[in-house]
């Protein structure tokens, strides 16, 4: 099929952007990468009245580190591609779970053009990114002509291809705090073919305190719930304990508490329940074992 | 109907200035309004490949970006890999050779795929390709093949490059 006729707008600057979205509020929709809204317009399952292409708004490419008032903190664009992230220095050395997540995200000539902004705002809740921004303690930063606000990941994702952006704003770039020392973090998925979406996934990111217990656990889960979701009770099992084998198990057991999956051709929901367990075991002992190669890096630094 | 765009493009290092309807996908417009069929539609939803063009040196689904997108840029379609003469491209020369394609409807999306991971990669692996490829489906050959005529172009094409040097 082809798409339906709508009006193009090609903002040369963010002003420009956020009148556009001002004025035609739920009519339009904004154009970065494409490979989500495209396809969906292709199949008339979206047919918005304006496109906002954001393609040409300056600055919005930006992949870089900001150092302001807070901890230092990654700050990805809305134009960034998905390609870019993967394979910049910037998020291997100081986020290295959305570069892992990103390899499982569709095929390199799609990435090429998706944009990890477009795929947080787009909150499919099967796919890769946005479960990788919750596990990182990610936010979003929204503009409308009324100010700038900041959205915590959590507060995000507020149902199936649904977020908390009103229409008049603009996703302008996701953040993640830059990964602590002795940090270690895995994204672990199963899906029918590589680059499909996951019937189910897990992000995984564990922080060793300085007694060597485990401070700090995210696990947030893909294709397990009508949205992104963080596995809480699973995080709270594994806190405080040394991340042995028996404290990952009894963690891994409570990751689909309180799940409720979609069912469909892929799985039924008792199997994404099940998925869940099996691939939170996984993630975390591969997000701990990473965290205490960090550890004997650092020793062995020192 | 809403107004039409105005685009600038080159399309194989032929410059088009063009007024396209916004809704109008580079793939329809390649097709359609530039008559170069060479580039096929599949599933019109970035699942299938076969309409993989390079923009700007970068393999990208034609379905899935619109025409009205590509003010100022540079496609290159599997038109521009045969010589003026009909001398097959060293890729196209590897797929005929090692049976890369059977009823061929895949091979224009197979070949622009090659051509990007080819820039890159002067020699690839089985896997590098398999990786490049991932995301091009071939219902015919099993694959296997495509492999080989992109690793055999791939010696080929590095072969030419240092005996023009030699």
């Amino acid at each position: 099929m082809k798409p339906a006729a709508f009006a193009y707008l090609a903002p040369r600057d963010l002003d420009e952007a956020l009148d556009q979205l001002a004025e035609h509020g739920a009519d339009a929709r904004v154009l970065a990468g494409g490979q989500s809204l495209v396809r969906l317009m292709n199949a008339r399952l979206a047919s918005p009245a304006v496109v906002v292409d954001i393609n040409r708004v300056g600055g919005l490419d930006a992949l870089s580190l900001v150092n302001g008032s807070g901890p230092a903190r990654l700050r990805l664009g809305a134009t960034v591609r998905q390609r870019t992230s993967e394979l910049s220095p910037d998020v291997a050395a100081h986020a290295p779970l959305l570069a892992e997540a990103g390899t499982h995200v569709a095929h390199a000539p799609v990435r090429s053009r998706g944009t990890v902004v477009g795929s947080v705002a787009f909150a499919d809740p099967s796919a890769e990114l946005p479960t990788a921004l919750l596990a990182l303690d990610g936010r979003v930063v929204a503009r409308s002509r009324s100010g700038e606000r900041t959205i915590e990941a959590d507060d995000f994702f507020t149902g199936p291809f649904t977020n908390a952006l009103r229409d008049d704003e603009l996703a302008v770039a996701v953040e993640v705090p830059v990964t602590a020392a002795r940090t270690g973090h895995a994204f672990v998925e199963v899906s029918r073919r590589h680059g499909d979406l996951p019937v189910c996934g897990v992000a995984a990111v564990v922080s060793r305190g300085d007694d060597g217990t485990l401070g700090r656990v995210r696990i947030a889960l893909c294709g397990a719930d009508e949205r992104p979701v963080r596995a809480r009770a699973a995080e709270d099992a594994l806190t405080g304990t040394d991340g042995g084998a028996d404290a990952v198990a009894a963690a891994a057991a409570r990751a689909s508490d309180g799940l409720f999956p979609l069912a469909d051709c892929h799985g039924s929901a008792d199997f994404r329940r099940r998925l869940a367990r099996v691939l939170t075991g996984r993630a975390l002992r591969t997000a701990i074992d990473r965290a205490a190669i960090d550890r004997a890096g650092e020793a062995g630094n020192a | 109907m809403p107004d039409k765009v105005r685009v600038q493009l080159t399309v194989n290092d032929t410059p088009h200035d063009l007024l396209v309807e916004p809704r109008t996908l580079l793939a329809d417009l390649l097709r359609g309004e530039l008559e170069l069929t060479g580039t096929h539609v599949g599933c019109e939803q970035g699942v299938c490949g076969a309409c993989t063009v390079l923009v700007d040196g970068t393999a990208t689904r034609s379905c899935l970006v619109f025409a009205a997108q590509l003010d100022g840029a540079a496609v290159r379609t599997v038109e521009s890999l045969a010589g003026a003469d009909g001398t097959l491209h060293p890729l196209q020369q590897a797929f005929h050779e090692n049976h890369g394609l059977q009823c061929g409807f895949c091979t224009p999306g197979m070949l622009m795929g090659a051509c990007e991971l080819l820039e890159r990669t002067a020699a690839p692996e089985p896997d590098d390709v398999r990786e490049a490829l991932g995301g091009n489906l071939c219902r015919c050959t099993g694959y296997q093949n495509i492999v080989k005529s992109v690793c055999a172009a791939g010696v080929a094409m590095t072969a030419e490059k240092n005996g023009a040097q030699a």
